[in-house]
């Protein structure tokens, strides 16, 4: 049973990992991929590890899975924030669609 | 002078004993640890922690509990509304950086508002103007300009139980 269940998520997590990579490839700038891949990944790699727990239950493997799953959720918004931030700061444009960009505001406030 | 070098080697062993608890006693598994240990502790072993009595509060992790709960069902949300934006057709998107307003003064939970705006539908954390109290998310179908309005969509269902935990 707990292996169907960790089978079960092990499937929902490539699939939203697949979606995350789609998304990579057909949104149309830095930012809207940041989104795509922060989102679509970090649910995907979670569920992963989340069936790899249920699959081997509460071993040393199950154990550094649920590790995993926490580091992963601390450490991959940040990274995401720093290429937005980064992005932003070396001048790459927003895709043509953009509407509004409250940040050039303060940016030119602060030089 | 001397608590803190016993205190160093308190942390040393500690992790220590983390770590083999995780991994097995094996020769390089022991050799591996005492170095990553030493190394890590020597670093970071200065970090204090601010405003102890915090912690003797009962009702804050129940209140982090909560928000748990409430933060991995607007994750999953948000997979929902990405998924949507990236598999539909004709694309619906119309990103733009807006501002949030918030009330939150320390760092630590500045943090996980920021990290927990980036992981909730459309949104990303892109900067934050400590001073002010403004953080700059890109959004990716901005529905609002307005500072008010927006920061009752974005932030406000976070920023109402944070403030129950930091017990201020």
């Amino acid at each position: 049973m707990n292996e169907i269940i960790g089978l079960f998520f092990i499937t929902i997590g490539i699939i939203a990992d697949l979606i995350g990579c789609l998304g990579l490839v057909r949104f149309p700038d830095v930012y809207t991929r940041l989104q795509a891949s922060t989102k679509c990944v970090t649910l995907g790699t979670c569920g992963i590890f989340f069936g790899v727990f249920f699959y081997y239950g509460f071993t040393i493997i199950g154990l550094k899975a649920l590790l995993i799953i926490i580091f992963v959720f601390l450490t991959s918004p940040v990274s995401s924030h720093a290429l937005a931030k980064a992005a932003y700061k070396s001048g790459v444009k927003m895709c043509q669609q953009s509407v509004c960009d409250e940040y050039r505001n303060y940016k030119e406030r602060i030089k | 002078m001397k608590i803190r070098v016993y205190r160093k080697i308190f942390l040393i062993c500690l992790v220590f004993l983390v770590w083999i608890i995780l991994s097995g006693f094996e020769i390089y598994n022991v050799i591996f640890g005492i170095i990553c240990s030493v190394i890590l502790i020597l670093l970071f072993g200065d970090i204090n922690i601010q405003n102890e009595w915090t912690f003797k509060k009962p009702q804050r992790y129940l209140w982090f509990l909560y928000y748990i709960i409430i933060f991995l069902y607007e994750v999953i949300k948000a997979n929902i509304d990405v998924a949507y934006r990236i598999l539909s057709p004709n694309m619906p998107i119309k990103p733009g950086i807006v501002k949030v307003k918030t009330s939150i003064k320390s760092d630590a939970f500045l943090t996980i508002l920021a990290n927990s705006i980036t992981l909730t539908p459309g949104t990303l954390s892109v900067d934050i103007d400590k001073e002010n109290g403004y953080i700059y998310v890109h959004w990716i179908y901005v529905r609002d300009v307005d500072v008010e309005a927006v920061t009752k969509k974005i932030a406000h269902k976070f920023e109402k139980i944070l403030m129950k935990i930091t017990c201020k």
